[in-house]
């Protein structure tokens, strides 16, 4: 049995070790909104906060959380600049088909936690490992520029 | 969990869908407040001939006010979206014209999505870029009877002349007595109306639209994605529900001789190995056959077909391999082939030209990955079977899944959920067939099929791999006078019809046969090519390589006559004419009528000049710079893109700015047609710079996002601007999803041929440009 605190409860999972996060928050705690889109974190579809760090779910095994904080899309928005990411993400009409729009959320707020003002090639570096097929691109880097007015208001 | 699809929650007795009629007229006796539920218009179902667009699909089309739209006595109203939303933004598009019509307040609207029902909701194939031009009118009717039923019970109500009552925001309002009554106060009594004959309904004039046209409202399922509520094909969730991965034939048409699965039996999880029978080719739309793996989680079942030992017999295309095939292409491409389309003298007309020249263009079969992969879950309790899926056409899923189970389709429902991505990929529902034979094997229990991304690239129906022959003669002030254009490319169709080797009118109608250029005498030839691996349609379909090869031939041209791209490309396609589809020996005409869709060169030449003029065309540029242009017709929509590269010293790449004019006709939602020519660039230059599934021995080569690339944030332009040309709502509509994509490859390489003098021919870039 392991346990893992995702967007601040703590959940007992009786999965093998090496199950990664990505299957454990999907199928047996039931938050889909982290998405599966390769297995081998090179996609970003997956990606969720571990302590505030982007982490792709997909490569991470639950063994190597430990008593780390998981978040994830469900609860990102409990964080002023994920709210604020959110909200530019849905102002801005972001989305097409909207499956990758998860992770590029996840990272977007990990950048902006970092940088409060990432110039466009700091989104480029934070951005370029969440690939969205629908060629969103345009907006999200627009909408990452418009959270961060947002978030520093 | 809810098992349900991306329908917005309601707890209202008012949802219509997923429900008989005559479950729900009994529905609304017992649930008492409901609405619209009186008259039953007469079905329209597709008349007799001339069958085109709407008329022409299976199943055809409804205008039913009581199948689409339902409201509530607390005022919410419910409409009905029955095609698939795969992000083109049709369940906001759709529902959006009918609440226009209704005057309805969209704050007061929910969208309800259909399960697959065509006898109910007419056709609901959401491809070729037809969802809106299809259906506006059908909605727009629905939209207005609503409203004259609600505006009907109103004056009923008030004892007035129905000509004196108005239909506004939500409310009916009688203007000389000031008397006013809520959508949900009426709904009852214009349940009691009959639904207006349909020639006496009465639209709105386009100037009264108040959502149509605006690009003014937000998407409807925004909120549910950016906070991860949305409910995708692989989302699905019931109780008691497992979880299946399927090893399937590496090779097509191959299939499994032996397996082993004993070590497979071991890892924690397992549950159960299930045999599918594999199909013969054509594989059609049937599952590909193999050895599924069924697991308490995706995890267990992934790792459980990793042990897995199965021995394949690879079959009849266990050689090919896609270098040697593109040698026998282009030895084919080189050789005369069946004449499609004849127009003067071509070869007297090359003899006798002052320039001649030739070229060949290559793209490589290329897959969707669609970013959710294909994932479908079914249960089947007494007889019945539900599916769970992200079907872009969910009654061919029902239809299938019923013949593969031997039940009647009335016993299959699928519920249709969000779709992570389409392109075409998931029009066909092998998929959710696979889920319906493991939930069979495991008596009935709901499985949930999850192919991964490995099981996406090797097993996808590939877009075809293509070789352009292209030869023209010039005058000897440069201007053409013969165009012979032999196109050569495994057809969609040898996935349907065994031995298929010409491409079909519906490819050779996708800007081979159609182009109505200015030239006198016009060949163009199709040889034949074998199919070796299951090819289907990719967004765009066989645009992407008839629009590279014809608009990077125009600029050849251009070149070898010394004249500005723009200028040339506009006097090769002549003076503003209307050219009858049939007489360029195009018999497809995408589906539609060649008298309301005659190719209008005169909108051609206006995206042309659009955009050449918005993106500053002429304008100088520093050194390793360079414009380039492309135009295609496509979907019945006009579009011109202007792609500025940059090529530095060690050739890499960059598009610093693309300009895209459409003329689409009138707009249902201006912001969604940006959004979808913003994709389709981004998706173009993936086509152009990335792109490409090999084959060697019968197998894909690229098995995940490391060797099947594509555009990402840092090789995205940072600017793409979009001009909408404005349109006439009295005018037939074009499509939108897909004809953002065909130009931007050609206008790409035209842009490097300007910045470089080099011309590529063979997509994709990649490090071509490399030093």
């Amino acid at each position: 049995m392991t346990s893992v605190t995702v967007n601040g409860r703590r959940y007992d999972v009786d999965l093998p070790d090496d199950t990664p996060l990505l299957w454990a928050l999907r199928d047996e705690l039931g938050l889909t909104g982290t998405k599966f889109g390769c297995g081998m974190a090179l996609c970003g579809a997956c990606t969720v906060h571990v302590d505030g760090q982007p982490v792709r779910a997909c490569v991470t095994p639950i063994s190597a959380v430990g008593t780390s904080k998981v978040t994830t899309v469900e609860g990102v928005g409990a964080d002023r600049v994920g709210r604020a990411v959110q909200a530019a993400w849905v102002d801005l009409g972001v989305p097409q088909c909207g499956y990758c729009q998860a992770g590029q959320i996840m990272s977007a707020t990990a950048l902006l936690k970092r940088n409060r003002k990432p110039t466009d090639a700091d989104i480029d570096e934070a951005m370029s490992g969440n690939i969205c097929r629908c060629g969103t691109y345009v907006r999200v880097r627009q909408a990452i520029k418009q959270a961060a007015l947002g978030a520093s208001r | 969990m809810s098992p349900r699809g991306p329908e917005v929650a309601t707890d209202r007795p008012l949802v219509i869908a997923n429900v008989s009629r005559r479950q729900f007229l009994q529905g609304v006796s017992a649930a008492g407040g409901f609405v619209l539920a009186a008259g039953f218009s007469s079905v329209a179902t597709a008349a007799d001939p001339p069958k085109y667009g709407r008329d022409g699909m299976p199943n055809g089309w409804r205008d039913d006010p009581l199948v689409f739209v339902s409201i509530g006595e607390d005022g919410i109203v419910s409409i009905v979206c029955h095609r698939s939303e795969m992000g083109q933004g049709v369940r906001t598009g759709m529902p959006m014209i009918v609440a226009d019509e209704l005057e309805a307040d969209w704050k007061r609207v929910r969208v309800v999505q259909a399960t697959g029902d065509e006898k109910r909701f007419g056709n609901q194939d959401t491809d070729g870029s037809r969802s809106t031009r299809h259906f506006f009118d059908p909605m727009r009717r629905c939209g207005a009877a609503a409203r004259t039923m609600l505006e009907a019970a109103a004056a009923a109500k008030w004892g007035v002349p129905v000509s004196e009552v108005e239909a506004k925001n939500h409310e009916v309002i009688h203007a000389k007595s000031g008397r006013r009554a809520g959508y949900g106060s009426l709904a009852k009594a214009a349940a009691t109306q009959t639904v207006p004959a349909r020639e006496t309904v009465k639209l709105k004039d386009p100037s009264k639209f108040r959502y149509i046209g605006k690009g003014n409202l937000k998407l409807v399922d925004g909120p549910n994605i950016a906070t991860g509520k949305a409910q995708y094909g692989i989302d699905t969730r019931l109780p008691d529900m497992v979880y299946a991965v399927v090893a399937r034939p590496p090779v097509y048409g191959g299939k499994m001789t032996s397996y082993d699965a004993a070590e497979t039996l071991k890892v924690p999880g397992v549950l159960k190995v299930v045999e599918i029978e594999p199909s013969p080719e054509p594989a059609q739309f049937n599952p590909l056959g193999g050895v599924a793996v069924v697991a308490k989680n995706t995890w267990a079942a992934i790792q459980g077909r990793r042990a897995l030992k199965v021995v394949w017999d690879d079959g009849a295309n266990a050689s090919y391999d896609s270098a040697a095939f593109r040698a026998q292409m282009e030895e084919s491409a080189r050789k005369p082939g069946k004449v499609v389309r004849d127009n003067g003298n071509v070869d007297t007309a090359l003899a006798g030209a002052a320039k001649r020249l030739s070229a060949e263009y290559y793209i490589p079969h290329l897959a969707h990955a669609p970013m959710e992969p294909p994932a479908a879950t079914v249960r089947i309790v007494n007889g019945k079977a539900e599916a769970w899926a992200c079907v872009q056409s969910p009654q061919a899923a029902r239809d299938l899944v019923a013949k593969r189970l031997g039940i009647s389709a009335d016993d299959v429902t699928v519920n249709v959920t969000l779709l992570g991505g389409g392109f075409g990929r998931k029009s066909k529902p092998d998929f959710v067939i696979e889920a319906a034979v493991i939930s069979k094997a495991m008596d009935g229990k709901p499985v949930k099929v999850t192919w991964t991304r490995e099981d996406d690239l090797m097993h996808t129906y590939f877009h075809t791999v293509s070789v352009e022959h292209l030869e023209a003669g010039l005058d000897a002030q440069g201007k053409p006078v013969a165009w012979m254009h032999r196109s050569v490319a495994p057809t969609i169709f040898s996935t349907f019809v065994a031995g298929a080797k010409n491409e079909a009118a519906l490819e050779l109608g996708m800007g081979v046969i159609n182009v109505p250029f200015a030239i006198p005498n016009v060949r163009i030839e199709n040889p034949e090519a074998e199919a070796h691996t299951r090819i289907g349609w990719f967004r765009s379909v066989s645009n992407i390589p008839h629009a590279f090869a014809v608009q990077s031939f125009v600029a050849e041209l251009a070149a070898a006559a010394g004249r500005d791209q723009k200028d040339y490309l506009l006097e090769v396609i002549g003076p503003a004419r209307r050219v009858s589809p049939e007489a360029l020996g195009d018999t497809w005409n995408h589906g539609e009528s060649p008298e309301q869709y005659p190719v209008d060169t005169g909108r051609l030449r206006r995206v042309v000049e659009t955009v050449a003029r918005e993106a500053g065309w002429g304008r100088k540029l520093p050194k390793g710079r360079g414009l380039g242009i492309a135009a295609h017709y496509s979907f019945v929509s006009y579009i011109a893109t202007v792609v500025e590269v940059a090529v530095d010293d060690q050739g890499v790449v960059t598009v610093p700015r693309i300009d895209v004019a459409v003329d689409c006709g009138a707009t249902v939602n201006p912001e969604r047609v940006r959004a979808q020519m913003q994709g389709a660039t981004v998706m173009g230059l993936a086509v152009a710079t990335l792109g490409e599934m090999s084959f060697k021995n019968g197998r894909a080569e690229q098995q995940n996002f490391d060797t099947y690339q594509v555009t990402r944030m840092s090789g995205a332009p940072r600017d793409i601007r979009v001009h909408v040309l404005p349109g006439d709502y009295a005018k037939p509509m074009g499509g939108v999803g897909e004809p953002g994509v065909p130009p931007v490859p050609p206008a790409l390489c035209n842009a490097i041929f300007a910045a470089t003098g080099k011309r590529i021919r063979s997509l994709p870039i990649r490090d071509q440009l490399k030093a």
